[in-house]
């Protein structure tokens, strides 16, 4: 499980991976309206780092997420939806910087996958207790009684 | 000298893997005594060696051995001697010799414990898990030799990340990777079955304990990973559905619906090929997982440094090992029909249920995992799943499996006679509803829907469970370990349904900015911060902050969250301080120095945190405890028992 | 047909996708950008050499240029430095440096010491403009037509082989659009 140290640049940009994982950011950012907090946390925690990709803008500890923190605040201030600050990021780095996929039809197997399981499923199940069923009444081997 | 010794005896691990194989699978084929006769001997002489190449392995670790490029890359001269024996499976290529370290052994206890078993059966299951090992060394030695030497040797090592110096190093790969290689076991068992070309209730005897103790050991290996990244890396998160997390993940799923498919084959002679087929899948997501983290194909903080030329080797690997039991799985299967019957309300039922929702929840993991994989492959763009996705879609099928629970554990085998407990069902479903929701709203005002369903779910699960082991004994009857250690693994699952709901519901978390001598005020505690003094370490200096922790003006603890730089590697990390307070996980992270002595710090609160692992834990004890049930310590069974897999006749 | 042969299936179509993804793991890091096609953000903002002047996005439209994000803290773009030297004497188009989240002085200092192969150089100070253009690390290079639309970023260091097999054939090429 190791990460190399700055010498080894992943894609060979420099960017300050190293701290990624290692240290978090803590961001005291305070908004005035406790609504308007709220919904800064919860963008911040939604939004990916697009330096510690696996971190969200509240987490991370580079400066780009420092930055894009505060833009989301300043937007946030000016009266943006949570829309328009997710469409705003999303024109500028790509779908990716959401971490929760927007609906779209290109996701839609995504989306779709757990409940077209689900429907799979039922019939599987639905099918085999009637076959299993069907087979009751010509079953008379003896049960052996030893529990579980 | 050491690392030659120990590659070579790499290479002879290899060479007796590979009779271990051919002996076992040609032997049991051609019914030829000698040869399965040599299967034992191979398999011991190669955990020898593989034990050897270890020992070597180690030896170059403590001894500072620098010449040895894993060993530089890996270790310092200042590095405590605990991290230095540990960080031999820190990175790549030592993980994959622990790996085969643990199948090694895997196999001698599959000679020791499998003594009663037919001896063609017991030579395939070798000769498959002589199979696994051969592919595991090879790949090892082809791409991934941890013997290389450096020329001129490093004058001292890059030493092991900051974050794997931890206790916690020294146990999460171990157990966790036991669980993983546990998997094999199954498989071989398996295999073995498809390549007899039958499939008994033995067979389903036989593979059972083996499963459950497999499983056993996953679950503590992924609690405890779990519990390490929760105080070690600080964010005070426990599970992020990260790739690596969901590669350990799914074959979890996968194995929680074997062991309980297993059950009805044992029981009943039912669901054969589709317990081959779980014990094929099982195996081949704990080997999928092994390439997700090695192979670059994933953005994943977990990752090894990736190498696009050992995924491929990988990949060919699992084309052969899965593709090959696959194709077994697709000429033997159709013959195990089973003419068995049963009814809507019966137990067998419910663990088909049990099985289809463990089966799609792991379907969705799989989904959710690979889909940046897949969205980029198919050129639909880039796909980004986390949390947002993972955590409704797998509540999805979980929680409904929650709930089935509780009713299905009264299901009798073949004819449910459900009816008989409608009044049972209603009481302990109410009893649970009411204290659930009492609670969860009495305790943790304002409450929680999400909370109190949990709740309620949970607590109807530990009723319901309770309700025949305590009929056992209050009639007098016996209570074998099978069924105490049924109960005891239902109600781990009861207690972590409780616990997941509660934290995820009720978790605070406040970014501070504090001077030193203020306060803040968190979910009913107060946090006053005295400022932040230097420290030296072993190998690294810190800055400790102080900060005294109240509850209503009790003093519950000083903790000392610190900011670590590592000499070597020159790396920041910070060092969570948590305490546990009346069911309260309180966790303290340094921040940033905001100057004139100001300090930001993150505090969390999470209630009831700590009781996912003890869950999972008490999970795992019982899954151990019915595996060690008498009744699968069978007495020896003769070759080809005349009640075959193929067409059965009744009674 | 035996349905038994669907796992197998479902397994050798998962395999050829993890082969796909091994074939393109080297680029995994890089995330496309979505501003390609698109027109490239506005920018105004003061000169490195005379911060009382403006280096201006509508200046530069009517023709080809090379945007570089670059900075002195940042080593790949040390090591990118030679070739965009050689790219701006080639003169086929000019190259406008982003001095990103930099200090003036240190800029200053580093090109004069290792040669200047800008036209003009913008300094982002506070990394508003880098955001603007999706820039997430140093060195970006973004390829921007004589439209103002971008056609062409490049994620890390440019070399002599992206200068002539990416942006050099699409500013030769006929204007047919990128």
């Amino acid at each position: 499980m190791s990460r190399r140290g700055p010498a080894c640049l992943r894609w060979g940009v420099t960017v300050a991976l190293w701290l990624c994982g290692l240290v978090w950011a803590v961001d005291t950012t305070q908004l005035p309206d406790p609504a308007l907090q709220a919904r800064y946390e919860v963008l911040t925690h939604e939004l990916r780092c697009m330096q510690c990709q696996n971190e969200s803008l509240a987490d991370s500890p580079v400066d780009l997420a420092a930055d894009l923190r505060r833009e989301v605040r300043d937007q946030l201030l000016a009266g943006k939806s949570d829309a328009q600050i997710r469409a705003w990021m999303a024109a500028r780095y790509g779908d990716f910087i959401l971490f929760r996929p927007r609906f779209s039809l290109r996701n839609a197997w995504l989306w779709g996958a757990p409940a077209v399981l689900l429907l799979v499923g039922v019939i599987v199940a639905w099918r085999v207790v009637r076959e299993r069923t069907a087979l009751l009444a010509d079953d008379h081997e003896p049960l052996d009684e030893d529990g579980g | 000298m050491l690392p030659e010794l120990g590659h070579f005896a790499l290479i002879l691990a290899l060479l007796l893997a590979a009779l271990q194989a051919f002996f076992g699978i040609a032997g049991a084929h051609y019914a030829r005594a000698r040869w399965m006769g040599a299967v034992v001997p191979a398999v011991a002489g190669h955990a020898v060696m593989v034990a050897t190449a270890v020992g070597c392995l180690i030896a170059c670790f403590v001894g500072n051995d620098f010449s040895v490029a894993y060993v530089a890359e890996n270790s310092n001269s200042a590095l405590p001697l605990f991290y230095r024996v540990t960080a031999l499976w820190g990175a790549h290529e030592g993980s994959l010799l622990l790996w085969i370290l643990l199948l090694a052994l895997w196999t001698v206890a599959v000679v020791i414990g499998a003594q009663r078993l037919p001896e063609r059966f017991a030579a395939r299951v070798l000769g498959v898990l002589g199979i696994v090992s051969l592919g595991f060394l090879l790949f090892t030695l082809a791409t991934s030799n941890p013997f290389l030497r450096l020329d001129p040797p490093a004058p001292d090592g890059r030493d092991l990340n900051p974050i794997l110096q931890d206790p916690g190093l020294a146990v999460h790969p171990p157990i966790l990777y036991t669980g993983y290689v546990g998997f094999a076991v199954a498989f071989a068992f398996a295999c073995a079955a498809m390549l007899e070309g039958k499939l008994d209730q033995h067979w389903a005897r036989w593979t059972r304990p083996w499963t459950t103790v497999a499983w056993a050991f996953l679950t503590c290996g992924i609690a405890l990973g779990s519990f390490w990244a929760y105080y070690e890396l600080g964010w005070g998160g426990f599970w992020f559905w990260d790739p690596v997390e969901n590669a350990s993940f799914m074959p979890w799923l996968v194995g929680t619906a074997l062991i309980h498919s297993l059950a009805v084959t044992d029981k009943r002679g039912l669901f054969k090929s589709w317990t081959l087929l779980l014990a094929i899948v099982a195996f081949s997501l704990s080997m999928l997982g092994t390439f997700l983290v090695r192979s670059g194909v994933l953005v994943s903080v977990h990752s090894f440094a990736a190498d696009p030329a050992r995924g491929v080797f990988i990949l060919a690997f699992l084309v052969i090992m899965v593709g090959g039991a696959l194709t077994l799985y697709a000429w033997r299967a159709p013959l195990l029909k089973s003419q068995a019957g049963f009814e809507l309300g019966a137990r067998e039922s419910f663990l088909l249920f049990n099985n289809v929702l463990l089966v799609i929840a792991a379907a969705t993991v799989f989904a959710g995992t690979l889909a940046p994989l897949i969205s980029d492959t198919l050129k639909l763009g880039t796909l980004s799943v986390g949390p947002p996705y993972f955590n409704p879609t797998f509540m999805l099928s979980m929680l409904p499996l929650m709930a089935l629970l509780s009713v299905g554990i009264h299901a009798n085998w073949k004819r449910g006679r459900l009816q008989d407990k409608t009044r049972l069902l209603l009481y302990t479903f109410v009893a649970a509803a009411v204290l659930g929701t009492g609670l969860v709203y009495g305790i943790y005002a304002p409450g929680s829907l999400l909370s109190a369903v949990g709740a309620t779910l949970g607590i109807w699960i530990a009723l319901s469970s309770l309700v025949d082991p305590l009929e056992r004994l209050w009639r007098g009857l016996s209570l074998p370990r099978a069924v105490l250690g049924m109960t005891l693994a239902h109600l781990g699952i009861a207690l972590a349904v409780i616990a997941l709901t509660t934290v995820q519901s009720f978790t605070v978390e406040r970014d501070v900015a504090l001077a030193p001598g203020a306060s803040a005020h968190v979910a009913g505690y107060d946090f006053r911060f005295d400022g932040v003094r230097p420290v030296e370490g072993a190998n690294y200096q810190a800055l400790a902050a102080s900060v005294l922790v109240s509850y209503q003006g009790t003093r519950v603890a000083l903790l000392e969250p610190q900011k670590r730089q590592y000499w070597v590697q020159r790396q920041v990390t910070s060092e969570t301080a948590i305490k546990m307070h009346h069911g309260n996980n309180v966790l303290l992270a340094l921040g940033e120095d905001l100057g004139a002595g100001r300090w930001s710090l993150r505090i969390q609160v999470r209630p009831l945190v700590s009781l996912v692992w003890i869950a999972a834990f008490i999970m795992a004890l019982g899954g151990s405890l019915a595996a060690s049930d008498r009744r699968y310590r069978t007495a020896r069974v003769a070759e080809a028992p005349a009640l075959a897999g193929t067409l059965e006749q009744p009674g | 047909m035996n349905r038994f042969l669907l796992p197998l299936g479902i397994f050798l179509l998962l395999v050829v996708v993890l082969a796909i993804g091994i074939k393109h793991s080297p680029d995994k890091g890089t995330i496309a950008s979505p501003l390609l096609g698109k027109p490239a953000p506005q920018f105004a903002l003061p000169s490195l050499a005379d911060p009382s002047r403006q280096v201006r996005s509508q200046d530069l439209k009517g023709r080809w240029y090379l945007f570089n994000v670059w900075g002195t803290w940042c080593g790949e773009c040390r090591a990118e430095h030679a070739t965009l030297l050689q790219v701006s004497r080639a003169g086929v188009l000019p190259v406008i440096g982003l001095d990103w989240k930099d200090s003036d002085e240190e800029a200053r200092a580093w090109l004069s010491q290792l040669g200047n192969p800008y036209q003009a150089v913008a300094v982002d100070r506070n990394g508003r403009t880098a955001i603007d253009w999706g820039v997430y690390g140093a060195p970006e290079t973004f390829l921007v037509n004589p439209q103002g639309v971008v056609v062409y970023k490049h994620i890390g260091a440019v070399t002599l082989a992206t200068w002539t097999h990416e942006i050099l054939p699409r500013v030769t090429a006929p204007a047919t659009g990128s």
